[in-house]
């Protein structure tokens, strides 16, 4: 066992930091999810995709630099430890491209993913609705056959980043005969087309970090289903796994609020053994979960596993913003940059599946116990 | 980089794994705890020719000098089996400590010794091991502090909670080394002892979720295996989760321990969070498994116990993460 970096991964390392030293944005940008967050995060994304830093794992032809897996760690790292804005264009770049990357067409690769690189096309998931979250089976909004595509109905809720995107990706209902898995088609739309109503919802923290989107016998043509139509599920799966997994939580992010965590405890004052013995164990947490994705590259984990890093580190960023909270006492009232981290991660046990859910999936399908429910 | 055993060492742990299932050691305990080392010796004595007991000893003296990653995987399988006696001190801390002070005539006495697995070593370094472990079954018993490395005399006998664990008192005997190296030479061994000590930890909690599955999977009530229940399924997740996440920071702390200078914060935070998921473990195995889990003659009580004298041994959570953030904020 090792942690030797070889120099190449050092040099890239190394650009990374230099480039984001200079370019990072002084003090904090708008939030992503206002008007004015929307277009300042927007020519921030444009800046790294000039830069070739928007998504480095990508193949060169899309924008990104192709560098295995162990570098885009490291640029996650160099990018939280800068305090560098967070990625509005997130839900594109690591839930709808890996998507099209394994099960798109070269077309749909072509033509969507350089305006999503450059932040152009701004793009929302939209899984959830009304009767189905956690349990995404329970889809109900239609695609009905029509001349050279579909025609979309039904409502989907708790659409991330909707209220400012372009475009959404979700799953529909194509075939009502069919069971709960099958009959599902993986669909991409436009949020201004006809038909399309979008109504956004105030978060806890008060942003509009997702929204309502209503469709009303709204048109998508062939090219715009991914994957093979009731196929949606295997397809969807497939995204949901990028979802949980690490590409939107990238150890980087635990690491910088850590290290935040400890700075702040060092500064402040009525520092009681408890409340440290939190602070390191909030450290400890996000060392673990660091380590945990590095040994990943070597023993590629389970299809399972996912759910053991989302449950992972969705209760690890609770501790650590509850953590800052006490550390700061009465001042964290005001203290924007940790109220809204913590705000931001009440939402993590609930999104990508409800860490119920997950533990019953670590349950049945890692430890082998019996199943609970018929799924 | 890579933190993941490597082809030999997953066969290394599959190997001691094997031995150690045929070697009955629950028995081996029971005689153990009877105050006969016997068994236990022969054990000991199967696993040095396995390569276990030279692991921290340098082919000079008879040993691998295979490292720190081979030495937590060893200590992971010893674990796991809830092996009686000084492990972490014969296995780890003594060799390095032994080492450390660069003392031939001493190397030239014990090393080979250790390394053949023909001496079992104990012991005392206060205030993270104010006794000597199982001294009585032990040829060789140090006392380690700040300021010197003793022989120590052994006094009066403890018993632990730990039934197949014997606690001596001890007091300063021949001195073998003095002054600063003496002082870094101790520092060091404790830090392999503890790393040691992990990974018993991470061992042991990993049976015990094994064992807690199994029963789940069989044991029926209300007409169903109780592994269908939410809260049992719920419960055992978060120990998997806890233990899945503790390994990548014993392995990390396997490779920074012999020469970083993050060391020390390495070493304390693998305890910590060992000590932690292996805790948590013992908590949901004597749950899911009832009353049954709680006698003596079901046995799941040596790993229960052992975790919770490990985890209070080799350091307190409380001593080492007061350790972690020192290095940090240092």
């Amino acid at each position: 066992m090792n942690l030797d970096l070889d120099a190449a991964a050092c040099a890239f390392r190394d650009e990374v930091r230099d480039w984001l030293a200079a370019n990072v944005p002084a003090g904090r940008l708008p939030s992503v999810d206002t008007p004015q967050g929307d277009a300042a995060h927007r020519a921030w994304e444009r800046r790294l995709a000039d830069a070739g830093l928007a998504v480095v794992s990508w193949p060169l032809e899309y924008g990104g630099r192709a560098v295995p897996p162990l570098h885009a760690l490291l640029f996650e790292e160099e990018y939280h430890a800068a305090g560098a804005p967070a990625r509005i264009g997130q839900n594109g770049l690591f839930l709808l491209a890996p998507t099209l990357l394994r099960h798109g067409t070269p077309a749909q690769r072509d033509r969507i993913l350089p305006p999503m690189v450059r932040a152009d096309e701004v793009w929302a998931q939209a899984w959830s609705e009304p009767e189905a979250g956690s349990d995404l089976a329970a889809i109900r909004s239609r695609g009905r056959r029509t001349d050279g595509g579909w025609l979309l109905s039904g409502q989907k809720t708790w659409s991330s980043r909707a209220a400012v995107a372009d475009r959404a990706f979700g799953l529909f209902r194509t075939d009502p005969q069919a069971s709960r898995h099958r009959g599902l088609t993986c669909v991409m739309f436009d949020l201004r087309a006809p038909g399309v109503t979008v109504r956004p919802i105030r978060q806890l923290d008060g942003d509009p970090g997702f929204a309502e989107i209503f469709l009303d016998d709204v048109f998508v043509p062939d090219s715009d289903v991914i994957g093979e139509p009731g196929d949606g599920w295997r397809v969807a799966m497939s995204t949901a796994g990028h979802e949980r997994g690490q590409t939107l939580r990238s150890p980087g992010r635990f690491l910088a609020a850590a290290e935040r965590l400890v700075a702040l405890w060092r500064s402040g004052d009525g520092r009681d053994a408890a409340t440290r013995n939190r602070v390191v164990d909030a450290w400890i947490g996000a060392q673990a979960y660091r380590m945990h994705t590095f040994a990943a590259l070597d023993a590629p984990a389970g299809p399972f596993a996912a759910s053991a890093t989302k449950l992972f580190w969705s209760e690890l960023d609770v501790a650590l913003h509850e953590t800052a909270l006490d550390v700061l006492g009465a001042r964290a009232e005001t203290d924007a940059a940790w109220t809204d981290g913590y705000l931001f991660a009440l939402a993590g046990p609930i999104y990508a599946g409800t860490n119920e859910v997950h533990r019953g999936i670590v349950a049945e399908r890692m430890l082998g116990l019996p199943r609970e429910v018929a799924r | 980089m890579r933190l993941v055993p490597t082809a030999e060492q997953d066969r290394f742990a599959a190997v001691l794994h094997d031995l150690l299932s045929a070697a009955d050691v629950p028995a081996v305990a029971e005689r153990w705890a009877q105050g006969d080392a016997a068994p236990g010796r022969a054990v000991w004595s199967r696993l040095a020719d396995a390569g276990v007991a030279g692991l921290a000893v340098p082919e000079r003296w008879g040993g691998t000098d295979a490292g720190a990653a081979d030495l937590v995987i060893a200590a992971e399988e010893l674990g796991h089996h809830a092996v009686p006696g000084p492990v972490a001190e014969t296995l780890a801390a003594v060799p390095a400590l032994l080492l450390a002070l660069g003392d031939d005539r001493l190397c030239d006495k014990w090393l080979p010794e250790l390394a053949a697995g023909r001496v079992v070593a104990a012991l005392a370094a206060p205030p993270w091991l104010p006794y000597a472990t199982d001294a009585h079954a032990a040829d060789l018993v140090l006392l380690a502090g700040d300021d010197a490395v003793r022989l120590a005399r052994t006094g009066a006998a403890h018993a632990s909670m730990d039934y197949t664990r014997r606690l001596f008192e001890v007091s300063p005997g021949g001195v073998l080394a003095t002054g600063p190296d003496a002082a870094a030479a101790v520092a060091r061994a404790l830090d392999l002892g503890v790393l040691a000590a992990a990974a018993q930890l991470l061992g042991a909690g990993c049976a015990l979720l094994e064992a807690a599955v199994a029963h789940a999977r069989t044991r029926v009530q209300f007409g169903r295996p109780i592994g269908r229940f939410q809260a049992v399924q719920h419960k055992l997740a978060e120990v998997a989760v806890a233990l899945e996440f503790a390994r990548p920071l014993l392995h990390a702390a396997a490779v920074t321990v012999g020469s970083a200078d993050t060391a020390a914060r390495d070493v304390s935070a693998a305890k910590v969070a060992c000590g932690s998921a292996a805790h948590q473990a013992a908590r949901a195995a004597l749950q899911v498994h009832g009353a049954i889990g709680y006698t003596r003659e079901h046995g799941l009580g040596r790993w229960l116990t052992k975790v919770r004298v490990l985890t209070l041994t080799w350091g307190t959570a409380a001593q080492h993460r007061a350790r972690v953030m020192a290095e940090l904020t240092r």
